[in-house]
């Protein structure tokens, strides 16, 4: 299981890279591993606005529906337009070519919520 | 289920349990006077013989479509049933109230619901169909809930020839959903008015939704309306409250309908004072996750062999609790099987020859009816098996006229829209002879004042 050093993490399984202003946001390893095959994603719309800790999407396995939660409030700009044709990207590459939405940021002390690789990893493991 | 009534130790045992020594302590908090103090005023034990006299005599006061002339429609239709359904549908495999859905016990029930889905696809022009619902209002309701899913606007745009109870079920589901429901007038031809639809429709719009044939028996041009829905980024939802007219008329489907739902009673199931019905809901396959209710897929098992399984289930109540995309977890198991029967006996052929006597039989009650001095036709677009009559006078009075000769004639549009006293609602199927149109043609004859 991969935690990459320069990503931000969530409790919610969520992974956040942080370019100025722009975070892009996935789901984790951990989280792709746990939910199985994704058979389809339902991301928000460019423009919209997400608000942290509320849901902005939808990830679908052959187990489970779960929702994607906001890591950071701020606006859509950008979406993985690659996701509602190819889902399975989510599974075969969930830091790189998964990746779900890119967020502009309103408030940057949000990202002092967020854990670093050591403190998810940590998180995972006590989750066991 | 076996009755073990409780013996008197139980009930003491019971009543000693919870601190009260009779039954009547249970309901001490009723208010005395709320209370009955005297034995229920009710006539002697009959003998079996005497209690099936008495419950024939009461049956025989209710007016049913074998006792009168039946000319009632506007949402359950009087068709033939053909005996071999009620002999299948009575087999006790089929009785249970509740669908088995395990694939490892239920594929007889699965493959059969997989069948109706189906039929129901093949009719509609649809790609996806559930496993039924309720009834068409119902289904209707979830059909303008899947269209705001699915494009994330909340405005709506009712037809007023809409079923005027689809209509209601509509905006008793809507009411705290913060959606807007616009109604769309009804032009002169009986159709939806296309000046008021391009006026009223815009880039918030969910969805447009029209009755196919409407309320009025008249047929919609689903292909404009669906046209200028689909320019708006709106969907088109079709509701087709007498499916036997899909025997002759292009498919919703082909005429660009993204989702179409309907009463499926005209399919084998009789009018029984309004139900129980089923509800068939259907829809484009890109919409498919966006869809209420229960699907059954094709597979296959490990061995290869063909299989059928509940399918998108994990959209669910049971798994997605409050986020599901509706509180439907089950079907109408029993109806949508005597559906699939009634289809099925009849066949591409059959349904298309229904369908044709439902539509010439009804051509004739119109054109004599129009002939009759007093009685008009108010709408000129093209109908099925249902019409409008208007006359100068009050069809109250004319409709308890019929009544009294043994005719139901139709009903009465003040019923839906008040004030509307002169309009009435007729509705001519494959069961009506000549000689019954023609007696409904009399006893109308000279009631129009």
């Amino acid at each position: 299981m991969e935690f990459p050093e320069e990503l931000k993490y969530t409790e919610d399984h969520e992974w956040i890279l942080i370019e100025d202003d722009i975070v892009t946001v996935g789901i984790t390893d951990f989280a792709q591993d746990a939910l199985g095959d994704v058979v389809f994603v339902e991301l928000p719309e460019v423009g919209s606005t997400v608000e942290a800790g509320k849901s902005f999407g939808v990830v679908e396995s052959v187990k489970a529906v779960s929702d994607v939660y906001a890591p950071v409030s701020g606006e859509v700009i950008e979406i993985n337009e690659d996701l509602p044709d190819t889902p399975e990207l989510i599974n075969t590459s969930a830091y790189e070519d998964g990746w779900m939405v890119k967020i502009r940021l309103t408030d940057t002390a949000e990202l002092d919520d967020l854990l670093d690789a050591e403190a998810y990893q940590a998180f995972v493991d006590e989750q066991g | 289920m076996r009755y073990i009534p409780h013996t008197e130790e139980d009930v003491r045992q019971m009543l000693a349990a919870i601190g009260v020594t009779s039954i009547a302590d249970l309901f001490a908090e009723v208010p005395a006077e709320s209370r009955l103090d005297r034995p229920l005023d009710l006539p002697g034990p009959l003998s079996e013989s005497e209690l099936l006299r008495e419950l024939q005599e009461l049956s025989a006061q209710n007016a049913t479509a074998s006792s009168r002339l039946s000319f009632l429609g506007g949402g359950a239709y009087n068709h033939f049933i053909p005996s071999v359904i009620d002999q299948l549908i009575s087999r006790s495999e089929f009785y249970t109230a509740y669908t088995p859905y395990q694939p490892e016990i239920s594929q007889g029930t699965l493959q059969a619901v997989f069948e109706y889905q189906t039929l129901i696809c093949q009719l509609t022009g649809m790609e996806v169909s559930n496993a039924s619902m309720y009834d068409g209002a119902s289904a209707c309701a979830e059909a303008v809930l899947m269209a705001a899913r699915a494009t994330r606007r909340k405005q709506i745009l009712l037809a007023a020839s809409l079923h005027p109870e689809y209509r209601e079920t509509v905006t008793t589901y809507c009411r705290y959903l913060g959606m807007e429901l616009i109604e769309l007038p009804t032009a002169s031809s009986g159709r939806v008015d296309a000046v008021a639809l391009a006026e009223l429709i815009g880039k918030e719009t969910a969805a447009v939704v029209v009755g196919y044939p409407n309320f009025f028996g008249v047929i919609e041009d689903l292909e404009s309306i669906s046209a200028m829905a689909h320019v708006a980024g709106a969907l088109l939802v079709t509701a087709v409250a007498e499916p036997i007219a899909l025997g002759l008329l292009k498919s919703p489907g082909e005429l660009g309908a993204d989702i179409v739902i309907g009463e499926g009673q005209s399919f084998g199931m009789p009018v029984s004072y309004g139900g129980p019905g089923v509800g068939f809901f259907a829809a484009r396959e890109k919409l498919v996750r966006s869809m209420p209710g229960r699907l059954i897929g094709a597979t296959v098992d490990k061995n290869g062999k063909r299989g059928f399984v509940l399918t998108l289930a994990t959209r669910e109540q049971h798994i997605r609790r409050e986020k599901a995309t509706s509180n439907i977890c089950s079907n109408q198991g029993m109806c949508a099987l005597m559906a699939s029967m009634y289809l099925t006996l009849l066949g591409k052929h059959g349904i298309r020859e229904v369908a044709g006597q439902n539509l010439s039989k009804a051509a004739y009650a119109r054109s004599a009816i129009a002939a009759l001095p007093g009685f008009r036709l108010p709408y000129s677009a093209p109908m099925f098996n249902e019409f409008v009559v208007e006359i100068d006078g009050d069809v109250a009075a004319l409709l308890g006229q019929l009544e009294n000769k043994g005719i139901l004639g139709g009903i009465p549009l003040a019923r839906f829209w008040p004030g509307m006293n002169n309009r009435f609602l007729v509705c001519v199927t494959e069961q009506h002879r000549r000689q019954d149109i023609d007696a409904l043609v009399a006893a109308l004859k000279g009631g129009a004042a």
